[in-house]
């Protein structure tokens, strides 16, 4: 540090001005930093402090196991509510979304970047980019309205030959959970892809040029150099993903009917997520009470994708503690 | 594929060491063809969706009036008006949000890549993990009891803004973290040894170098909220006049738009809310190619 | 180096987004002068919101509101009743439509009376009935024309007890007709909704020994799927065969399916305007001076009149609102109220309000001060 000091120094001799407005730019500049980070912790604790205080009174004047009892009656009488379904929809969901996406978004991301002619990279990234641009609201709409009538016959083939296990087990119902985790995959794609991509393209080319030239065939140098080096990159994005899954609110209500008192655990069935939830009674919050039956919902959504991110972190980190 | 067949069988037998050679060969061939599958099954639902739009949207948007004119005074079973007042709400929204969010994120990004160190760091990181995992409905309902229920204030565009400023922070900030950790640390040693401060280090050297990364991230940031209904379901009232004062009054946006018409069956609403989806995704777009241009001159200047 | 050519590109859209800003325009009337309705236009802006069953019905008044005043804006957010209430209440709109009248029994342990009547500065709010409609019941069976059902039947149909179009209850009350055993299958409103709950109120009012559930905005049945907003229940019976649903006469008629006549006693009817009106006709005021607030017969046997309607209200300030949202008020629920604009509801799906109701509406109008 110190010769870096001595070097200013000698710098600054022509005009002493400079080595000061360095000074005090630094001041400013870090101080900015500094409070933007600030910023983030206070909004979220705001946040946090908000969802628990309207859903403390509420879970007070639950009168059933928010977490093991299937009911939900939210009414100004009384409250009786837990999420049990609700968990599950949501996990199973997002889930499902995640099986299909994820290694579909891998291989996109190494054809971008490991196989696709140079000239024709960039345009398919952006291609597959475009899929980000599209709205989840018209995802919503073209789910159920376009894509859904192609998929009814598929779903009844699984339903007629796989019906023995619980999860695709019939009938079918019109707005299904399985065909609401295919338009979460496709949603969630681009998000996995674009972060892969960028992570990928940034495999050093000496490790990349080393395994080359050990006789690596393409598949071994990307097996033994590019994945690894991408893997924390690939989970980051892959969390980023699952969690705006889980979160995922408009596509789902469109699409996904719901079913209360006659859950089944089906991919068939309708349900509700969390998101969707709270969205399908967003229009009728009347009393302050009820709001706070679905602000817990809400909450445990909240948790439960903090619970992904930190479980993302947790392997990062390890990672990182390997490879240096 | 018959060629490659025709390999792993006939020197098969010649050599033991050509063996796994081709059962290497294979593998690499097969992955190959793994990888241009999964390309193309990617760019199906793409191709799909926008053939959708554009073959039900595109009749509304040759009329010149959808630039022009909004849809006051016309209901569900008229065909007229346009989306000019939605297009308008929802361009306002959205550079109100992004300059909101992304000196924010951009900042904090910089403090934990380049300052952060410590408990206060640490808390900042995780904090903005927390923010990744925040619905968009509950963002709404938090800006909500805030803006409406705490200060008694009207539903205005701003709070809608301000329920995607906590939407698009985080997108902005990991984005940047990323790029921001890619600079090779050299190109900083460099220039502090050449004694030059680290907040111009930071502006002159690291944000340039990452530059296109982090325009790419704001992108998808603002791809992201600008599609976002459900906090315009809560917090911003749809108009159909035109109302560009983000303090004042119900403001259209093309979400609420598709949202509102969505639940009409006959053909006027029908051309109308695909229309306005075809519009949304275009106004994306071009904020896709701008963005990629101003990547590119930045990477031409250096 | 790089500077310029940010300036260039912001500059480029800045200048685009003006040129956008410049030209555009709120006139959808076509021929540009529309201020032929005599001097008497208003101007100003008016912010309405709730009920999603008279949707169509107000953006029909709106829209010709619109163009007798070309300088005033009406906006109506369609989110349901309860939030129009709620944001009339938090004075986020001016008025609010509902499907229900504010409730002068506590909730909660708030009246939303009382409530309303601080929101506009002591004075009571009034319940405008000025949308009237009918719910119908729509079925997709093909080549089953003019179902026939009564409110115990329907009501078992919607419970799920009653599982196949062919069962024995349901041909006793459509003999002729050939049923075919097609699965029933059942859609409701998973969103809370005022049909929902003048669905119900019909259904315990006819056949109280059937449907024991209270009505409220919830649907309380355990059978069949649920999907959000009329559109939904509508697309739903449209791509199952042997759907059925409850949903607002127009959502039926838009997407060609089949409505059942209603036999509630004293024979099958079918869902006309006029056999609406019947029922709207005898309809009676339950609230004190100029607060209408109505009350139905469903279990009515009045031959010719089909029994499931529903009415929407539009809840106003008496007084209290500042002078210039006050004479836009006035003028928009007058011409909402006026028989020009009644008559142009019934090709949307609704009936006209009866002839007795709509003078009360108009003198309660007249009061707003």
């Amino acid at each position: 540090m110190s010769t870096i000091t001595g070097h200013s120094e000698l710098d600054a001799e022509p005009s002493g001005d400079k080595a000061s407005t360095g000074r005090r730019g630094d001041r400013i500049f870090g101080g900015l930093a500094t409070g933007s980070g600030i910023f983030v912790v206070v909004l979220v604790i705001a946040v946090g402090g908000f969802l628990l205080s309207q859903a403390v009174p509420a879970l007070l004047k639950n009168d059933a196991n928010f977490l093991f009892d299937r009911v939900w009656e939210v009414n100004d009488s009384g409250m009786r509510f837990g999420i049990p379904d609700l968990l599950y929809v949501t996990v199973v969901s997002s889930l499902m979304a995640m099986i299909i996406a994820v290694p579909i978004a891998v291989l996109v991301a190494l054809f971008l970047t490991q196989y696709a002619p140079k000239r024709l990279a960039s345009p398919a990234a952006y291609l597959v980019d475009l899929l980000a641009a599209v709205p989840s609201i018209v995802y919503g709409i073209w789910g159920f309205y376009v894509f859904r009538p192609y998929t009814t016959g598929f779903q009844d083939w699984l339903a007629e030959h796989f019906g023995w296990t619980v999860l695709l087990e019939g009938p079918v119902s019109l707005g299904t959970v399985f065909l609401a985790s295919i338009v979460l995959a496709i949603m969630i794609l681009p998000i996995i892809t674009a972060i892969s991509r960028e992570v990928f393209a940034q495999t050093p080319s000496t490790h990349k040029e080393g395994a080359l030239a050990l006789g690596a065939t393409r598949w071994e140098m990307i097996r033994t150099a590019v994945i690894p080096f991408g893997t924390p990159g690939v989970i980051s994005a892959s969390m980023l993903g699952l969690g705006r899954a889980l979160g995922e609110t408009v596509a789902v209500m469109i699409i996904v009917g719901t079913n209360p008192g006659i859950f089944r655990f089906s991919l068939f069935a309708g349900g509700e997520t969390f998101a969707s939830k709270i969205a399908n009674n967003s229009a009728e919050f009347g009393s302050s009470s009820k709001v706070g039956a679905f602000i817990a919902a809400g909450l445990m959504l909240f948790i439960l994708t903090f619970l992904v991110n930190a479980a993302a972190r947790v392997i990062i980190e390890r990672r990182k503690a390997f490879s240096e | 594929m018959s060629t490659l067949t025709q390999d792993t069988v006939s020197p098969a037998p010649a050599s033991p060491i050509d063996k796994p050679n081709t059962m290497r060969a294979v593998k690499d061939k097969l992955a190959t063809v793994a990888v241009y599958t999964a390309f193309l099954i990617a760019v199906i639902p793409l191709v799909w969706i926008l053939y959708t739009v554009i073959s039900k949207g595109a009749g509304a948007l040759l009329n010149p009036e959808w630039w022009t004119n909004s849809q006051r005074g016309i209901t569900a079973r008229t065909v007229g008006g346009g989306a000019y007042h939605a297009i308008i709400g929802t361009l306002i929204q959205a550079a109100i949000t992004a300059v909101i969010a992304v000196p924010i994120g951009v900042f904090t990004a910089i403090y934990l890549v380049e300052y952060g160190r410590g408990k206060l760091a640490r808390a900042v990181s995780f904090m903005v993990d927390i923010l990744t995992g925040v619905p968009s409905i509950v963002a709404a309902l938090f800006i909500y009891t805030l803006w409406v229920t705490t200060f008694g204030f009207e539903r205005v565009a701003f709070a809608v803004c301000l329920a995607l400023v906590l939407l698009m922070i985080p997108v902005v900030v990991r984005s940047t973290e990323e790029m921001l950790k890619l600079v090779p640390n050299e190109l900083r040693e460099a220039s502090y040894a050449l004694g030059v401060p680290k907040w111009k280090t930071i502006m002159k050297v690291v944000l340039p170098t990452a530059f296109s990364g982090i325009v790419t991230g704001v992108l998808l940031g603002l791809a992201r909220v600008m599609g976002e209904t459900a906090p315009l379901l809560i917090l911003g009232p749809p108009s159909k006049a035109i109302n560009m004062n983000p303090f004042e009054g119900f403001m259209a946006a093309l979400p609420t738009m598709i949202n509102g018409e969505r639940d009409q069956v006959v053909q006027a609403a029908y051309d109308r809310y695909w229309g306005a989806a075809l519009t949304l995704i275009i106004l994306v777009m071009a904020l896709n190619i701008a963005g990629r241009l101003i990547s590119r001159f930045n990477k031409v200047s250096r | 180096m790089k500077l310029p050519k940010h300036v260039a590109l912001t500059s480029v859209a800045l200048a685009g987004a003006l040129a956008l800003t410049a030209c555009g325009s709120d006139n959808n009337s076509g021929e540009g002068d529309t201020g032929s309705d005599t001097g008497s236009s208003v101007s100003g802006t008016l912010n309405g919101e709730g009920s999603s069953a008279q949707k169509n019905a107000i953006d029909e008044a709106i829209a010709s509101f619109s163009a007798n005043n070309p300088d005033a804006t009406v906006n109506y957010n369609a989110t349901g009743s309860g939030d129009g209430v709620k944001n009339f209440i938090a004075k986020q709109v001016d008025f609010a439509g509902s499907d229900s009248a504010l409730k002068d029994e506590a909730v909660d342990g708030v009246v939303e009376t009382d409530q309303a009547a601080e929101r506009c500065a002591g004075n009571p709010a009034w319940n405008l009935p000025l949308v009237a409609g009918p719910i119908a019941i729509a079925y997709n069976l093909p080549g089953v024309e003019g179902l026939t059902l009564d409110p115990t039947v329907l009501s078992e149909v919607m419970l799920g007890k009653i599982k196949n179009w062919n069962d024995p209850k349901i041909a006793a009350l459509n003999e002729g007709v050939e049923l075919p055993s097609t699965a029933i299958s059942v859609f409701f409103r998973s969103d809370e909704s005022g049909t929902t709950d003048n669905f119900q109120k019909y259904l315990s009012g006819s056949a109280p020994e059937a449907w024991t559930a209270e009505p409220s905005k919830v649907w309380p049945g355990t059978a069949g799927e649920g999907r959000t907003k009329s559109d939904g229940v509508a697309q739903g019976v449209k791509n199952v065969e042997g759907g059925i649903t409850y949903v607002e006469w127009s959502y039926a008629t838009d997407n060609q399916l089949g409505v059942a006549q209603i036999d509630n006693g004293a024979g099958a009817v079918e869902l006309t305007g006029e056999s609406a009106g019947k029922a709207l006709a005898a309809a009676e005021v339950a609230g004190e001076g100029n607060d209408l607030k109505l009350s139905l017969d469903y279990a009515t046997k009045e031959a010719g009149t089909y029994p499931i309607v529903m009415v929407t209200y539009e809840i106003v300030c008496s007084k209290g609102l500042d002078a210039d949202k006050t004479t836009l008020v006035k003028s928009f629920l007058k011409h909402f109220a006026s028989d020009e604009t009644q008559g142009t509801l019934e090709e949307a799906g609704f009936a006209p309000i009866p002839a007795e109701i709509a003078t009360k509406v108009n003198t309660a109008i007249d009061a707003i001060s």
